[in-house]
């Protein structure tokens, strides 16, 4: 039970990490990105190649796969995602999805369609006996990234001026914009940053889902917005809540009644979108 | 005139079949008989037409977005398969009963899409459409699981065989059932239900205003579209007789949209037209680069969206001749 939670935990955590991104394009933009798993499996992809054919150490490639995606996800931001924040949520979803059909093929035809591994080094891995229980190093090693992370992320929101402009836009686009705020510069930074910590969310989960390959956008897709449906799109906290209690609920539930599998999670999404639309863990309406 | 008489006049007007709609509908027929060696190919258009028409219904027509119409597609399949594996052989009766049984989950999960936003509906859509193919996974007893489900079908009428000894009566039949349903989808658009409909879908509000009452509009609908949605389902488990697990992948609910996008929607041919040319894109790029047909179906979508896709629409909308434009050339 403990190992299930502890684990349960360090899914949730992953998930976090790469889904916290689109929550915030959603909650600042009102954009349904659902190409955001695309971003993701960009950052796998970097530290993959970086560890298998140039030979630099896990640790190593991690900024890489932040610093990666990050940089594309800004030109695409300033290029083509921008002419799409006004339009409907159709032509949203039509353009993301258009974007995952293209990133799939690409990845497939310079990558191949075999799953790259990402090796992770001798420190990483094996687990520690503490009060009976198994820990495995490389989920500790996720929790405590991905904690980290979470944490400077929520510093980052409520104690920085930065964070506090962001917040403004978040609740009214339009007045924080008419208080000189430069919405347009906060957007793409944040749509940047978004798509770097999917990137190191990607390159950090390439073990635990057994490599990156070029359907990683489609079968994650799900997840993320598991994650911001059930957390909200409305701040970290909510995020991070849903994400940690999508991945207990995920692992345990397929370990405890595999009858029904991811089942489960698909059900609370819907229950949650049906009692509280915006999110279990969000503030109330406007 | 009175206000009540120019309504419908305006009905009337756009009920009458055009010389354009007749030569679409006799094409597909001759298509069928002078290249039989393609009809497994005009099947699949067919069939793909049919469930992108239903999309159309809710979308094109009372303007709700779903990322999950694969859920009806996929009972409407599986329905089939097991009526057929459990002993009810005859395609007809397995064919209205599994459309029937997805109207009915339609009808119970309409009322979900009537509260929160576009976005919300999205979720949810494509949250049912996620557990019902888990439940799919999960119950192999009924659905085979994995390994999909084999079933025997008696000949149409006890005479003509379908499936694939028989895959021109197989384009047949699926012709026959799409153009009934089609007959039946532009009666009820060109309906003063369909009229309020597309008043909901301009304005909510202002519809209201003029006391057209949504919810139970929206339902009917839905669960309408939901039975379309089943019937192709059905066609295709008849047809090849086989029932996997895929009829509820995420990847169908998306194709069927870009079929629906790429033909236009809010004319009923859309889907067809979308189908015919979705398909063939597919057909055609997978002989040159099977692996990354994907790639250029991207690439248009994008190109679409951000070219303005209603404004492309529109613009081919006005080289239609004046019969297909249907109610809103009017």
């Amino acid at each position: 039970m403990p190992t299930i939670l502890f684990d349960g935990i360090a899914y949730g955590m992953l998930l976090f990490v790469l889904a916290c991104g689109l929550s915030v394009t959603l909650g600042l933009m009102n954009f349904v990105n659902l190409a955001h798993g695309a971003f993701a499996m960009a950052g796998g992809y970097v530290t993959a190649l970086l560890m298998n054919r140039a030979g630099v150490p896990f640790l190593a490639t991690l900024p890489a796969a932040f610093a990666a995606p990050a940089i594309l996800g800004v030109i695409l931001e300033r290029t083509l995602y921008r002419r799409l924040y006004g339009a409907s949520p159709l032509d949203q979803v039509l353009f993301t999805i258009g974007l995952v059909f293209i990133a799939m093929p690409i990845a497939n035809y310079f990558l191949g369609d075999q799953p790259q591994q990402v090796h992770l080094p001798p420190f990483l891995q094996g687990r520690v006996e503490w009060a009976g229980i198994g820990f495995g190093i490389y989920r500790l090693f996720i929790i405590a990234v991905c904690g980290a992370i979470a944490l400077a992320l929520q510093l980052l929101l409520i104690g920085t001026r930065f964070g506090a402009q962001l917040r403004a836009a978040v609740d009214d686009a339009r007045v924080a914009s008419g208080l000189g705020i430069d919405v347009d510069r906060l957007f793409a930074i944040t749509f940047a940053v978004g798509c770097g910590l999917a990137g190191l969310g990607g390159a950090l989960a390439a073990d635990v889902v057994g490599g990156i390959d070029p359907t990683f956008p489609v079968k994650f897709m799900v997840s993320f917005l598991i994650v911001v449906t059930v957390g909200g799109s409305r701040g970290i906290l909510g995020a991070l809540l849903g994400a940690l209690l999508l991945g207990i609920l995920d692992v345990a539930g397929k370990y405890y009644v595999p009858s029904i599998g991811a089942f489960i999670i698909y059900a609370v999404m819907v229950a949650t979108l049906l009692i509280r639309p915006q999110g279990l863990f969000a503030r109330g309406p406007r | 005139m009175s206000e009540a008489a120019r309504l419908s006049a305006h009905l009337t007007r756009g009920a009458r079949w055009g010389l354009g709609e007749i030569a679409f509908w006799l094409l597909i027929v001759a298509l069928i008989f002078l290249v039989p060696s393609r009809a497994l190919l005009i099947n699949e258009i067919l069939i793909a037409g049919l469930f992108a028409m239903s999309l159309d219904l809710i979308l094109g027509y009372a303007g709700i977005i779903s990322l999950g119409h694969a859920a009806f597609f996929g009972i409407g399949a599986y329905g089939a398969a097991i009526l057929a594996s459990r002993g009810i052989h005859d395609p007809i009766l397995g064919l209205i009963l599994a459309s029937l049984l997805a109207g009915f989950l339609g009808l119970a999960t309409a009322p979900l899409l009537l509260r929160g936003s576009d976005l919300t509906r999205l979720m949810v859509t494509l949250g049912i459409c996620l557990m019902l193919g888990e439940l799919a996974n999960r119950n192999s007893w009924a659905t085979g699981g994995a390994d999909g489900l084999n079933f025997e079908l008696t000949p149409i009428f006890g005479l003509l065989p379908i499936g694939f000894t028989g895959q021109r009566n197989a384009a047949l039949y699926s012709l026959v059932v799409l153009f009934l349903l089609f007959v039946l989808a532009r009666r009820i658009v060109q309906s003063p239900f369909g009229l309020s409909l597309r008043a909901l879908k301009e304005n909510r509000l202002r519809a209201g205003a003029l006391g057209v009452s949504a919810p139970h509009r929206l339902i009917v609908i839905y669960a309408i579209s939901a039975t379309y949605a089943g019937a192709a389902g059905a066609l295709v488990a008849q047809t090849t007789q086989i029932v996997s697990l895929d009829v509820f992948d995420f990847h169908r609910s998306a194709d069927v949209l870009l079929m629906l996008i790429i033909g236009g929607t809010g004319y009923l041919y859309g889907g067809i037209i979308g189908a015919a040319l979705f398909i063939a894109i597919k057909d055609g790029l997978s002989t040159a680069t099977p692996e990354y047909w994907e790639f250029w179906i991207g690439l248009l979508l994008v190109a679409l969206v951000l070219g303005g896709r209603e404004r492309i629409g529109a613009r081919l909308h006005a080289l239609l001749p004046r019969r297909l434009r249907g109610g809103s050339a009017a």
